[in-house]
């Protein structure tokens, strides 16, 4: 009987640390970001009424980047929110390698699959 | 109301939203988008992207516990995230091409079953004991530690858990939830895979899932960073605080009372929704 375990406890914690180490840098990202945001745009209105959508340079990666180096508070937050979204990405390209490691070529096509869905997605051209 | 007022009002409700989601095990983000556009008036389709974005926060930083224990099932999990991300992928485009009002009211819909769970004890399932043809194909049969000791168990019904996980994906790219309620409802109830090893490996999936459609709502404009950076830190700060103290608490009647409220939600979204004010 196949047993469906990791038995390599390297890769298990290793994915662990990954998720651990990618939402605790987004979080100090974002809040970095947030002082910068607040100080600046404090004091401006509220308004979430009426969807306007988000900025356009803030709708891609290129453009977050771009506005996260020229020090932009909103720019900071989203590079953030970027990482964020990144970690499940890099989690499943990590069991990838660990799927390899343990010679089972079927998993590696079903996170393959999954990988490049999450690619598609995050990299795709604007709709 | 300015930006230093609504980020603060917003980071509290979110902290205390993902408190109570983390300590009755509900998930935040269900009660977050209607506290965001009922509360706060802001428009669902930003609600839904913040919510989003907080989602993958919570599991993420839940799912690094667990993987650590060896009792989510990364196999079960990984197949079905075919599944679900292709589900999430098409919920998103379908969140662009229907109405603020049909979203409300299919989100209503999913607080009253939510609140419906809740109020209900589980169902003892027992497991099969034969293994299914499939799910030994697949590699999925597993095992996991307890206190008596290393427990086996087999998965069957392998099509119908992918269908519905689909479904559960199609749900949260919608509405912007992990709609963790529907995973565990498709590896607890169809495939018969025990409850600790569900409630951990659809943990696990919420973050993939949720990231799939956050690539098209990031491409759409419907991450606003203002937004979700309070709701975010908020909802993370809320769970992890919640994980800490769940060990103590009474979380009896703290279900009780998030249902009631979820409840009370489900039948107000359900109304804006169906009235098509929202």
């Amino acid at each position: 009987m196949a047993e469906a375990r990791w038995t390599d406890q390297k890769v298990e914690n290793l994915v662990g640390n990954l998720l651990r180490t990618g939402v605790i840098t987004s979080a100090v990202v974002v809040f970095s970001g947030a002082i910068v945001y607040l100080a600046r745009h404090g004091t401006s209105p509220a308004n979430y009424r009426i969807f306007q959508g988000g900025p356009s340079d803030l709708r891609h990666i290129k453009g977050i980047v771009r506005e996260a180096l020229s020090f932009r508070g909103r720019g900071i937050i989203q590079l953030g929110l970027l990482l964020l979204i990144a970690t499940p990405v890099a989690r499943v390209a990590l069991s990838i390698v660990g799927f390899a490691e343990e010679g089972d070529r079927m998993y590696v096509g079903f996170a393959s699959i999954v990988l490049v869905i999450l690619l598609f997605s995050l990299l795709g051209p604007s709709y | 109301m300015t930006v230093l007022e609504f980020t603060i009002l917003v980071a509290m409700g979110s902290f205390v939203a993902g408190l109570l989601g983390s300590l009755t095990g509900l998930g935040g983000g269900v009660v977050l988008v209607p506290l965001l556009t009922l509360f706060f008036k802001v428009d669902i389709r930003y609600a839904v992207g913040a919510s989003l974005v907080s989602v993958i926060a919570t599991s993420s930083g839940a799912a690094s516990a667990y993987v650590k224990e060896g009792i989510s099932n990364i196999r079960i999990g990984m197949f079905l995230e075919i599944a679900t991300t292709l589900g999430a992928i098409f919920g998103a485009f379908l969140a662009a091409r229907v109405s603020t009002a049909a979203i409300a009211t299919v989100f209503g819909l999913t607080l009253l079953y939510s609140a419906i769970l809740s109020g209900r004890p589980r169902v003892k399932l027992t497991s099969d004991d034969v293994p299914d043809p499939l799910a030994t194909r697949l590699r999925m049969n597993g095992s996991f530690p307890t206190p008596e000791g290393i427990r086996h168990y087999f998965v069957r019904r392998v099509p119908a858990g992918f269908s519905l996980m689909f479904g559960a994906g199609a749900l949260s790219g919608l509405l912007g939830i992990g709609s963790g309620a529907v995973k565990v409802l498709a590896m607890d109830q169809a495939m018969r895979i025990p409850f600790k090893v569900s409630t951990t490996t659809s943990n696990f999936m919420i973050g993939v899932t949720a990231a799939a459609s956050a690539g098209v709502y990031l491409h759409r404009g419907y991450i606003d960073p203002g937004l979700s950076m309070p709701v975010m830190l908020g909802v993370l700060g809320g769970s992890l605080l919640g994980t800490r103290i769940l060990v103590k608490a009474e979380t009896r009647w703290l279900r009780l009372i998030f249902g009631a409220i979820i409840l009370l939600l489900g039948i107000q979204m359900l109304y804006k929704g169906l009235a098509g004010r929202i």
